[in-house]
């Protein structure tokens, strides 16, 4: 007996090595456990509070306190006040302006970095500069430059005689501060959509634009013709991309106004931090900050449809 | 180069102009700002596009001895290193396992990840809060720590799956049949082949973790653990009075550690920028 139980474990432990590593060998066992920390992760720190937010949104819960549900009161509560009303108002008009602009300005943009220029690195380097920097910070130096009484933006538009003095109040008036918030935006958006587009510019072969010009196309026509529809898949990604992120942007308006004046620039994240930090209602900001995915599951279903195609 | 084609080069850089002024000017002003003497700062009448009266550095001495900007600093550097080394590790292997092995539910899990990389932190700030608390650290900087990596991991994970895609299959199963193990392959072969997108995945998850800020202004409040964008933002305005000097010092140093790693690696954040879109 003892002599082949001592056999058996001899035998055994060698074979167990062998055995972990020809399982790791194996793909159906080293995939998963490659996937499960990242899996673990999103489960735990993203999918979990995800069902918190919906629990959160029908309940009335309060910090420091136990919460009861509710049903859909909150989402009822909520279209009942000006202050949400005006945010779902605000998020539509944000972004908005601030995606058109930033497709029209990132095209013009691309089509001018893919130019014969000289110090390309450097003008790139300039173009993309505003996407690096950390965004609470640049807004800011916007902040300042918006500043009731030393407004540099004032200061230049009154010199070039373009404004009337003392100009206008950015950040105390209702439609100035929105323009300013979306300015700001679009400062710091632009250079995503200026690289990603030249690097679609870039893709496009020569010999199009060649027989193009052959059988006659000006540059307008190559531009409507050839270029824009190439680009189509890359605009399109771009645009769905920029769409979520600026729908649910948070820290230019907190940084620029804090959502003032009069809730005149409040987006989602923005109003949600309000109601569910700092009035501690919790609840209604799970409720308010949930406006985002409906934007988000649209973005989602659009961009599996066209990157799912590219990448399998 | 003839006479036309030299016009429209000019031409060229014209129109490009504006974008430039657009880009630059917020930074050129703010480094201005911080460099300026009080009474040629807070003067109506002065030109603010140049300094006449000499640059100063008190807002910068100030800024680094009368507040705690360097505990910030050193905050937001822990952070981010650990964040981004952490997130780097995990994304890897699921980049690995997502783009090269076949198993149970591989391409659903793919598009899991691909989603979880759409969802804007502004949308899940509030629950993660409490989960946070419940974790045991509520204001404290290892919130970021492990908070990070939500964002940071997907997206590594989703940039990195690109580059194994590029990594021709034949590579490792020469190495696997001179008798190396998988991971053997993945460590020898494989991960040095993909050392751009690596260091790639590694810039840029360092930038978005440095550049971070919903979540600090959340999960951590004291002096002590706060990063350099919350403290800057919060701690260096008080009541109504601003110190726009030392804030503007505050938003340029902050600022640098990104803008040094961006001088050095500009072709990798371009590359990056598109591969995470496009890909």
């Amino acid at each position: 007996m003892a002599i082949s139980t001592v056999d058996i474990a001899v035998a055994r432990r060698p074979s167990l090595r062998a055995r972990i590593s020809e399982l790791l060998d194996r793909e159906e066992w080293l995939g998963p456990i490659f996937v499960s920390p990242a899996l673990v992760l999103l489960l735990l720190l993203v999918a979990y509070p995800f069902c918190m937010a919906l629990y959160f949104s029908v309940s009335n819960a309060f910090i420091g306190r136990p919460s009861h549900l509710i049903g859909l009161r909150n989402f009822i509560n909520l279209w009942q006040s000006d202050a949400f009303r005006q945010t779902f108002q605000n998020a539509f008009v944000f972004c908005g302006a601030a995606v058109a602009a930033k497709l029209v300005l990132g095209i013009s943009l691309a089509l001018l970095l893919d130019q014969q220029l000289w110090f390309k690195r450097l003008i790139r380097g300039a173009v993309l500069l505003p996407w690096v920097i950390p965004t609470a910070l640049s807004t800011l130096g916007w902040w300042w430059m918006f500043n009731s009484l030393y407004s540099v933006v004032n200061w230049t538009g009154l010199a070039l005689g373009i404004m009337d003095p003392p100009g206008p109040n950015w950040l105390g008036q209702k439609y100035y501060a929105m323009a300013a918030v979306i300015i700001v935006n679009i400062w710091r958006g632009l250079p995503f959509f200026a690289i990603t587009i030249l690097a679609g510019l870039v893709a496009i072969p020569k010999e199009l634009y060649e027989a193009a010009e052959a059988d006659g196309a000006g540059p307008v026509a190559r531009f409507w013709y050839v270029t824009l529809p190439l680009l189509k898949g890359v605009l399109a990604i771009v645009v769905l991309f920029s769409t979520i992120f600026t729908f649910s942007e948070f820290n230019i308006v907190f940084v620029l106004t804090h959502g003032g004046p009069i809730n005149s620039t409040h987006l989602f994240a923005t109003l949600a931090r309000q109601v569910g930090l700092e009035t501690g209602r919790i609840g209604e900001g799970a409720a308010i900050s949930l406006y985002l995915f409906p934007v988000l599951m649209i973005v989602v279903w659009a961009q599996l449809r066209f990157v799912r195609k590219q990448a399998y | 180069m003839n006479r036309r084609k030299l016009t429209h080069k000019i031409l060229m850089h014209v129109l490009l102009v504006p974008f430039l002024v657009f880009a630059v000017f917020p930074f050129y002003h703010m480094t201005l700002t911080s460099l300026k003497q009080n009474k040629e700062l807070y003067d109506r009448t002065a030109n603010p596009l140049v300094i006449r009266q000499g640059p100063t550095i008190d807002h910068y001495t100030k800024l680094l001895w009368d507040t705690s900007f360097l505990v910030w600093t050193k905050n937001s550097l822990l952070v981010t290193v650990l964040a981004t080394t952490l997130s780097l590790v995990i994304g890897t292997v699921a980049a690995y396992a997502l783009a090269r092995l076949k198993f149970f539910a591989v391409g659903s899990l793919g598009t899991a990840i691909f989603v979880t990389y759409l969802v804007p932190t502004s949308l899940l700030f509030l629950p993660l809060a409490q989960v946070v608390n419940w974790l045991g650290l509520g204001d404290s900087k290892w919130a970021l720590v492990v908070t990070y990596p939500t964002f940071l991991v997907p997206f590594c994970t989703w940039l990195l799956m690109g580059y194994f895609r590029t990594v021709p299959k034949e590579v490792e199963e020469c190495a696997m049949v001179d008798g190396a193990t998988r991971i053997q392959a993945l460590w020898r072969i494989v991960l040095p082949i993909t050392v751009p997108g690596l260091v790639c995945a590694a810039l840029f998850a360092f930038t978005l973790s440095w550049n971070e800020f919903i979540y600090a202004l959340t999960f951590t409040s004291s002096s002590e653990q706060i990063t350099a964008s919350v403290g800057v933002t919060s701690e260096l305005i008080r009541g109504d009075i601003y110190y726009w000097g030392s804030l503007m010092a505050g938003a340029v140093l902050a600022s640098v550690p990104i803008v040094v790693l961006y001088v050095f690696f500009l072709d990798y954040y371009v590359s990056g920028l598109t591969a995470g879109a496009i890909k």
